[in-house]
């Protein structure tokens, strides 16, 4: 089976590094597949956990925002964050989702909506990311 | 003990002592110098894909237009100063400042044409003191910064310039050079300069861009610059290290010198001690035969 490079990027450090079959992603345009020999791409990402193939395994990472860049067999992903699955602390991403939660219920101000509702969507995703949900 | 000697062995003592801290502040420094560059070296694969992307499609399509990459006539400038919390570090931030204070002298002749935005202890005290106006503090930075530290200045001060409070935006940090040369360096970071994408050249990919490359470069120039924002600091956290390891270097040095000369003239004081007192022992000897 053929394979692409999958690379995560931030800003602080190199993420993820690793040969994969197939990359899952939600683009701002909607949910894309990648393939090998995919053509040249860029898109921004939304908040939401990538999906990595390998072997019929798949591996989940939260990318917070962000953007895509494809080539023939190489994705690059750069997120100003991102953690992969197994290094998520999973209580800490439901407290955060709880809080966000209650922020969201008491509207009472407008930037504070959008924070949350943005804090609830980084939440979300590393949860499932880490296969909580 | 004559006179005199009591102090200069006092002195002695707290050249030591002194020698001592600054010593262990420079290894200290030389560890955390290694640290921060290690750091900037780990943060550049992330704005050279940046940049790549970015200057594919500005230099790319050539029809895309954004305002980040146009100039427009200069009436506000936004400066954003990168300075240490921490002092003894050499002339690191008080040149840097100075460069500041004499651009803004130079370029602007009232307060409104120019606003600051300041990271760090040292800038904000220095600016507060001389009553320039402050848009935005960050203060109390770690060691090892992280993106999300830097995010709201950063965003603030690149949002100013989109939607048209700056019509500029110049960058003012300490570029790296090595330990002992840190340079004070003025950059323009907006409008991006257009001439630079397009020449970039190279190996160029033609990408598709979803939804359109007009948005993308929405979503990416911002980042972009945010990004040259933290690799700014970086570069000026391991100019710190650098500078302050110099210092420190210089002053152990100094000690050094300073307790060598105190000895000899602990040693000559001593020594004229002795003899007085010999030729006190003879005075008297002689004068009872």
């Amino acid at each position: 089976m053929s394979t692409l490079r999958l690379e995560i990027v931030t800003p602080e450090r190199k993420v993820y590094e690793k040969d994969v079959n197939m990359v899952v992603v939600k683009g701002v345009a909607g949910e894309l597949g990648i393939l090998p020999n995919h053509i040249p791409l860029v898109t921004p990402l939304k908040i939401a956990p990538v999906k990595a193939k390998i072997d019929g395994k798949d591996e989940y990472m939260a990318v917070h925002g962000g953007f895509m860049e494809v080539r023939k067999d190489k994705v690059v992903i750069l997120a100003e964050a991102a953690e992969q699955g197994q290094d998520i602390d999973v209580i800490r991403a439901r407290q955060a989702k709880e809080r966000a939660e209650r922020r969201l219920a008491d509207r009472s101000t407008e930037i504070d909506h959008k924070r949350a509702e943005l804090a609830l969507q980084r939440a979300l995703s590393r949860i499932t990311a880490a296969g909580g949900e | 003990m004559a006179k005199g000697m009591r102090e200069i062995k006092r002195s002695i003592k707290s050249k030591q002592n002194m020698k001592q801290i600054t010593k262990a502040m420079e290894m200290v420094s030389a560890a955390k110098l290694k640290r921060a560059q290690n750091a900037a070296l780990a943060s550049r694969p992330y704005a050279d894909k940046l940049r790549e992307v970015v200057f594919s499609i500005a230099g790319g399509s050539g029809s895309v237009k954004h305002p980040m990459l146009q100039t427009r006539e200069v009436k506000r400038t936004a400066y954003l100063v990168i300075t240490s919390d921490r002092g003894l570090a050499g002339g690191l931030n008080t040149n840097l400042l100075r460069k500041l204070l004499i651009t803004i002298r130079e370029k602007h002749s009232s307060q409104d044409q120019y606003s600051v935005f300041v990271i760090g202890r040292k800038g904000r005290d220095f600016l507060r003191r001389r009553n320039i106006p402050i848009a935005q503090e960050v203060t109390g930075m770690t060691d090892s910064p992280t993106f999300a530290d830097v995010k709201p200045i950063a965003a603030a001060a690149v949002q100013g310039f989109e939607n048209g409070t700056y019509d500029e935006l110049v960058l003012v940090y300490n570029e790296f050079r090595n330990a002992i040369t840190q340079i004070p360096t003025l950059q323009k970071l907006l409008p991006l300069d257009a001439s630079e994408l397009g020449g970039a050249g190279g190996a160029k990919a033609d990408y598709e861009y979803e939804p359109s490359a007009e948005e993308v470069l929405q979503v990416l120039l911002p980042k972009y610059a945010e990004t040259l924002v933290f690799s700014a600091l970086l570069d000026n956290k391991a100019s710190e290290h650098g500078a302050r390891m110099t210092a420190m270097g210089n002053a152990t040095k100094n000690a050094s010198k300073m307790i060598q000369q105190l000895t000899l003239t602990y040693n000559r004081a001593r020594q004229a001690a002795i003899t007085q007192e010999i030729a006190e022992i003879v005075g008297g000897a002689n004068a009872q035969q």
